[in-house]
């Protein structure tokens, strides 16, 4: 019925000091459609890549508001995202009521870490299934936070996370140099570029299925969707794509299908465990 | 039939007994747990005046707390530095200026674990005293105090206050209690001649003001404390000012 | 461990029939795969150090930091998962801010290290919870001179001169123990702290780490906080160095 004997409850250790539940929770993080983020001295980006479930469905929304400053992109469970981000945005909002400021950025995310932890201690709960590349700008510049339904999170140069998400972290990996100096356009490009990345061959990125958040020095979080990402798409259109040149634009909506699971049922193999860190 | 006092049993569930009231359903008319909140001071500190002047801003108050008339306690620092941001000076219920000077350092102690490098600003602190202030007014149970927040606030100076009646407002001139009355007049007047006045100018403005307000206050005292903050000298509190007195006058007075 | 997978061991409400509680040991375990955290206690002060292990070059230097600040004067460094621990430095902060608002004045170590401790202990109790996955160090120098203690996940904790949890802790512990420890400043710990934490450092399997380190002395006015950035890089040089000559010895050896 298990996999082993340690992993029917967040609140067994296995032997090795290891929690299975929440090893397992953290693979559903890869589950959901790939995302990025990334940011320079001025500006932080996030890059979506957005679902359909069906030829006759709306693609899901992938980008959240939470407050002018403040933006978050998730993949894995939304439903758990939405929990969240209804805390963010509480969180937010009481800060600049009762401070007349913004919440700053790692106080945000330490909080929501400290809300998460609980999830992974006790029996009647279980983790969030989500995990959450934040952007924002505060007093000290841009950010980009990545969280984990474990309740670790990290403040990153530059990430991502979801399906496939490794060929994205490859492709940042190799540009991290250039980042910090990057205009907001050139920042997007190279978002996209690593979302690309991601993609199989036979698929593209199009006004469909992109959307693009930005905040920075002198901008509120904005989301450019459908038309809006256009000009951007077209300036990355027709270049090389790694592993493959350009592609025609995909012939139907990209499906949940699509992606992960047409290898079969994979089984759960998490490759860094749990972080100890 | 009867119960073990001895009454005998309604006529109808909940209804009077026989030479009993009708006791009516639902929340009583007069509330059972009333209480009678503060609803008056009682050590009590007079005047703050404070000031911007160019580049900073200056707050003034003397130690005296008053019981009733009664000058009772000379030495209640009611001045105090909150952070290299930040300066606070307070008026009215001293118990209540404790209280909350408690809250307000450990506010800041939390804030140094942090170490993230954000620092609280005045703007903040003012805006969390407001908030804190109305809540508690609203609840009839105010902390009888003028609170005057004073500091930098990105490089430039900010002057606001709250009452307790969560009344909050910015100038760049603020004195409360008697001073209200009495310095104000002699700050804005010195304002209209000389619109930005330099830290010397400020403090000697003040000084003045402290040295009238203790000639006609009867809660005032001659020692007090002043507060300074700006970017050359950071956030500095000087303890024991003194008015120099002058009674030469006394000897005409009959 | 004859009774792993014979099914006593899969809640911390319930005994093994040795008498063990396997959860509680499991829980150390995670304990001993994160990075190698030590605490010195000196003559004037205690340093504490650690090894962050870096999981990703897309992450920024600094995040995750191993050390927090309790209170003014108390620091706290844990080895473990650090979501638990950031939950255990939230409950200290909160006891100390208690005591402080209680008694008027900072938590003596004795009485934290009880508290903290007791709270971990209550998460080995029960089969809803699990216990902590990490272990801390706390370390403070007031006015009972400097003081450190460990807590285990579960709640056992003892006072200590020096000592080592994480990973190394073996290796660790044996070279604290060549040192002098009561005769030593701060100054000479933090350079013995960096070279023990580069010394342990696993190269083959863990590849970049980051170095922690954090002191509470006189130099630093009884608080507790980072280690100033130019002794910082002097340990460090130090440390690098001693490695080196470590490794030439090493090789003139052979």
């Amino acid at each position: 019925m298990f996999r082993n004997q340690y992993d029917s409850d967040v609140t067994v250790w296995s032997p090795q000091g290891r929690l299975h539940q929440v090893e397992y929770a953290m693979e559903a993080v890869n589950l959901g459609s790939a995302t990025v983020g990334l940011k320079s001295k001025t500006h932080a980006v996030l890059i979506a890549l957005k679902r359909a479930s069906s030829e006759l469905s709306a693609y899901q929304k992938k980008i959240i508001n939470i407050d002018d400053h403040i933006g978050i992109t998730i993949s894995g469970l939304t439903a758990d995202a939405r929990i969240l981000s209804r805390y963010m945005r509480t969180e937010c909002l009481n800060y600049k009521y009762s401070h007349d400021t913004h919440l700053p950025l790692n106080r945000l995310i330490s909080q929501l870490g400290n809300k998460m932890q609980l999830c992974t201690q006790r029996y009647d709960r279980r983790p969030y299934g989500v995990g959450l590349l934040v952007a924002g700008y505060d007093d000290q510049g841009a950010h980009i936070y990545q969280t984990c339904p474990s309740a670790n999170y990290y403040d990153c140069k530059a990430m991502s996370i979801g399906a496939r998400s490794q060929s994205a972290r490859t492709y940042l990996e190799k540009h991290l140099e250039e980042l910090s100096s990057c205009s907001l356009e050139e920042l997007i490009k190279h978002g996209l570029r690593a979302l690309r990345d991601t993609l199989p061959p036979e698929v593209d990125l199009t006004i469909k299925n992109v959307s693009i958040g930005y905040v920075g020095k002198g901008q509120s979080f904005k989301i450019l969707v459908d038309d809006e990402t256009g000009p951007y798409l077209a300036m990355i259109q027709g270049e090389e794509r790694r592993g493959g040149g350009a592609q025609e634009p995909p012939a139907g909506p990209l499906r949940d299908e699509a992606g992960d699971q047409d290898q079969g049922p994979r089984d759960p193999v998490p490759a860094v465990a749990m972080d100890t860190e | 039939m009867f119960d073990a006092a001895g009454n005998p049993p309604p006529f109808w569930h909940n209804g009077p007994t026989p030479g009993g009231l009708y006791n009516f359903p639902g929340p009583k008319t007069a509330p059972s747990d009333f209480r009678q909140h503060s609803q008056a001071p009682v050590t009590t500190a007079t005047s703050i005046v404070a000031m911007q002047y160019n580049k900073g801003v200056i707050i003034a108050g003397d130690l005296l707390g008053s019981y009733g008339s009664l000058a009772r306690y000379r030495n209640c620092p009611r001045i105090m530095k909150v952070n290299d941001n930040i300066i606070l000076g307070a008026g009215g219920d001293y118990a209540d200026f404790q209280y909350v000077k408690d809250i307000i350092e450990q506010k800041i102690i939390d804030e140094d674990c942090l170490d993230d490098g954000f620092k609280l600003k005045p703007k903040s602190l003012y805006c969390w005293l407001t908030r804190i202030m109305y809540n508690r007014r609203s609840k009839f149970d105010p902390f009888w105090n003028n609170f005057v927040v004073g500091g930098l606030q990105d490089g430039e100076p900010f002057l606001g206050t709250v009452d307790k009646l969560g009344t909050a407002y910015t100038d760049k001139i603020v004195c409360s209690g008697y001073g209200a009355y009495i310095a104000v007049p002699l700050l804005r007047e010195a304002l209209e001649k000389n619109p930005t006045p330099s830290k010397a100018e400020a403090r000697a403005l003040v000084e003045k003001c402290m040295e009238v307000l203790y000639y006609r206050d009867a809660r005032s005292y001659p020692k007090y404390q002043i507060a300074t903050i700006d970017e050359a000298d950071g956030a500095v509190v000087e303890d024991l000012v003194s008015v120099n007195q002058n009674w030469s006058l006394a000897h005409m007075i009959y | 461990m004859s009774s792993i997978g014979t099914g006593y061991d899969l809640s911390a409400s319930q005994f093994s029939p040795d008498g063990r509680v396997f959860q509680v040991e499991y829980a150390m375990k995670a304990v001993e795969n994160s990075g190698t955290v030590i605490g010195l206690r000196g003559k004037d002060g205690v340093v504490l150090a650690a090894e962050k292990l870096v999981m990703s070059k897309l992450h920024e230097p600094g995040t995750n930091k191993r050390i927090f600040n309790v209170d003014r004067h108390v620091g706290m460094a844990f080895s473990g998962l650090i979501a638990d621990a950031r939950q255990i430095v939230d409950i200290a902060r909160r006891e100390a801010a208690n005591y402080r608002s209680q008694y008027g004045v900072s938590i003596p170590l004795n009485y934290l290290n009880d508290r903290v401790s007791m709270y971990m202990h209550a998460y080995t109790l029960y089969s809803a919870v699990r216990p902590y996955g990490c272990s801390v160090i706390l370390a403070s120098c007031g006015e009972e001179g400097p003081t450190m203690y460990t807590i285990d996940p579960s709640g056992v904790s003892y006072g200590y001169h020096g000592c080592a949890i994480g990973k190394a802790k073996q290796s660790a512990k044996t070279e604290i123990e060549k040192l002098k420890l009561s005769g030593m400043t701060c100054r000479e710990l933090v350079k013995e702290a960096a070279k023990i934490i580069y010394l342990v450092h696993d190269e083959l399997k863990d590849k970049n780490f980051e170095l922690e380190l954090s002191w509470m002395c006189e130099e630093s006015g009884g608080r507790h906080e980072k280690v100033p950035e130019h002794v910082f890089l002097e340990a460090e040089k130090a440390a690098k160095q001693a490695m080196e000559a470590d490794s030439d010895s090493d090789t003139e050896d052979m």
